[in-house]
């Protein structure tokens, strides 16, 4: 029996007072993906920051790798789980080579410095992430695009199990949204890394994961494999607006588009 | 390689600074009284006595207030933030200045009771800085930096009531303190800072990796695996630490700890790694600059150091705000 690589109970969080996340519960296993969805404010970043440690859950359990991750120190937390948060306007002062190269720090000991091993991690996982020709540009003169594949090869560097991305594809245009779905991908296949994504677009959900997480109102409104997406009222009941399904006559994958409400 | 180049250029400009200042100003000092220190001659007195004690405690100064100022940077991403602008240098002030209205002179571990006084002043304020970005999932820094102006505003206004109830004698002295100079400092100012900046300087520098996960914002930085909250607390206590200290002997000198760290992240670049070293020889050999300026400009009149920061200072401050894309550095 292998060890989940998540395994969430009965998880809650609330914030000032109100709950964002309320009893999710569900178990993912190693080298598999999960896509996180729902509507605006449902708790998607928040589940995902709680998955991370970066909020602390009201109670309940998390367990990565069958650690409750109370108890790994901040450090070993980032060698096992990396985070990417969506790029947008964060403008740091660096150059995408210092900017990957300081997320070699869960490996470094105390007050040392990085060694040609932390440089060569690096630089390995710039040519991963396709960005080894911007290593000497600066952050805030990529496009978003651009930057949300540098977030990706940093949290790369980490030399993560897990990786968590947080709307990596939002406002994104379609080339970008493909090359980083593709890239994500591509590293699971590669390295039987865990991937677990919020994303907002449904067909990334259906086409592109193993399992998908549905969350409404903090709680989860769905958990299970992408097809049972597709069962009649499942959407309408999870967005509170009709659905419409198309079916691609070449490959039979099913897709869906938003319907219109009735007047 | 560029930098390591410019690190070189920083320190000899510096190195030259420091050398150079005791010699500027108007008692003329030659080189037979700087090589005959006790000659007894005016010359070697101004040199040996005065002007060389001088320059050590501005440059030691300058280097503490622009660490403190990189430092505070880096934490609030902000090149606006800074323990001046944030009134951690008016909380050190108004700990000293009461030190001085109420006439105590006692000293403990070889540090006197002004800068212990100076201490708690910055560590109060720093305290309450933490608390605001601790409350409610913190604040943003617009709101920290305007919470320091008004904190800065009530300070001073604590520090003018102690002015006003003092005696004309006290009250002067208080007043010249306050203007941030270095008119009457001597070995035994060297001596009080050294160990200070010394210590900031190296627990900065032992965080140099932190700063820039710092820099690049909390939530990532944890997710680096970085202890967020543990390196705040270090870094706040090294800064009040420091600062502190130098505000006891030079008074509440301002800007340089904004201008000379955010010069040097355009010359060598916003790793703290290649950032320390400029900003702390940067630091240093501004102040020392400033305070001939200070010393030779209406001579035989002094203005205080404080003074001269300020006025090139405040234009800068609001060059920074201005700029388009001030915020685009830190974010």
């Amino acid at each position: 029996m292998t060890v989940a690589a998540y395994a969430v109970e009965h998880l809650n969080v609330a914030l000032d007072g109100r709950k964002i996340v309320e009893d999710v519960s569900f178990t993912i296993e190693p080298g598999t993906s999960m896509a996180v969805i729902g509507p605006n404010g449902a708790g998607k970043s928040t589940l995902v920051k709680c998955l991370l440690r970066l909020l602390p859950a009201t109670s309940g359990r998390v367990r990565l790798f069958g650690k409750e991750i109370a108890r790994y120190n901040r450090r070993a937390l980032a060698r096992v789980a990396g985070y990417v948060p969506q790029a947008g306007e964060g403008n740091m002062p660096f150059t995408v080579e210092e900017f990957v190269l300081m997320a070699r720090y869960p490996y470094l000991g105390a007050f040392s410095h990085f060694t040609d091993t932390d440089r060569r991690v690096a630089q390995d996982a710039m040519a991963h992430a396709d960005v080894a020709s911007l290593a000497k540009r600066m952050l805030y003169t990529l496009s978003g695009g651009e930057r949300q594949k540098v977030y990706i090869a940093a949290a790369l560097a980490q030399r993560p199990l897990v990786m968590l991305l947080d709307e990596a594809t939002a406002f994104l245009d379609y080339r970008h949204q493909v090359e980083i779905l593709e890239l994500t991908e591509k590293l699971r296949h590669e390295t039987g890394m865990t991937v677990i994504a919020v994303t907002h677009d449904l067909n990334q959900g259906l086409t592109r994961y193993d399992h998908v997480l549905a969350l409404k109102e903090g709680a989860v409104a769905y958990w299970g494999p992408p097809r049972g997406l597709l069962e009649a009222g499942r959407l309408e009941q999870i967005y509170d607006t009709p659905f419409r399904f198309h079916e691609d006559p070449g490959t039979g994958a099913v897709y869906v588009m938003p319907g219109e409400r009735q007047p | 390689m560029k930098k390591k180049r410019m690190l070189l250029i920083l320190g000899l400009l510096a190195l030259l600074t420091l050398a150079a200042a005791p010699f500027i100003g108007i008692t003329p000092v030659s080189l037979d009284d700087v090589l005959h220190p006790s000659g007894g001659s005016t010359g070697a007195v101004v040199f040996w006595h005065i002007r060389v004690p001088r320059a050590l405690t501005a440059f030691l100064a300058g280097s503490g207030l622009a660490l403190g100022g990189m430092a505070f940077q880096a934490l609030f991403r902000n090149p606006l933030a800074t323990p001046f602008t944030l009134g951690v240098s008016g909380g050190a002030a108004f700990g000293a200045a009461l030190y001085m209205r109420l006439g105590l002179a006692f000293a403990l571990l070889g540090i006197p009771g002004g800068t212990w006084a100076a201490f708690a002043g910055a560590a109060l304020v720093i305290g309450l800085v933490y608390a605001l970005t601790r409350a409610r999932g913190g604040f943003a820094t617009p709101t920290l930096l305007l919470a320091g102006v008004a904190l800065s505003f009530f300070l001073s206004s604590m520090i003018l009531a102690l002015q006003y109830s003092a005696s004309l004698h006290d009250s002067f002295r208080l007043v010249r303190w306050l203007m941030g100079g270095l008119g009457m400092v001597g070995y035994d100012a060297v001596l009080n800072l050294l160990p200070l900046v010394v210590t900031g300087a190296i627990i900065l520098l032992m965080l140099t990796n932190e700063l820039n996960l710092l820099s690049v914002g909390e939530d990532l930085a944890a997710s680096r695996g970085l202890d967020v909250p543990r390196t705040k607390k270090l870094l706040f206590f090294a800064v009040s630490f420091m600062v502190g200290g130098i505000v006891a002997v030079c008074g509440p000198i301002g800007f340089v700890g904004m201008m000379a760290p955010h010069i040097c992240r355009l010359l060598a670049g916003s790793d703290h790694r290649n950032l320390f070293p400029a900003t702390l020889l940067f630091g240093g050999m501004f102040l020392t600059a400033c305070d001939v300026v200070a010393r030779v400009l209406f001579a035989p009149a002094e203005i205080p150091v404080g003074v001269i920061t300020a006025m090139i200072g405040g234009p800068f401050f609001l060059y920074l705000l201005l700029r388009r894309d001030t915020g685009r550095l830190f974010q």
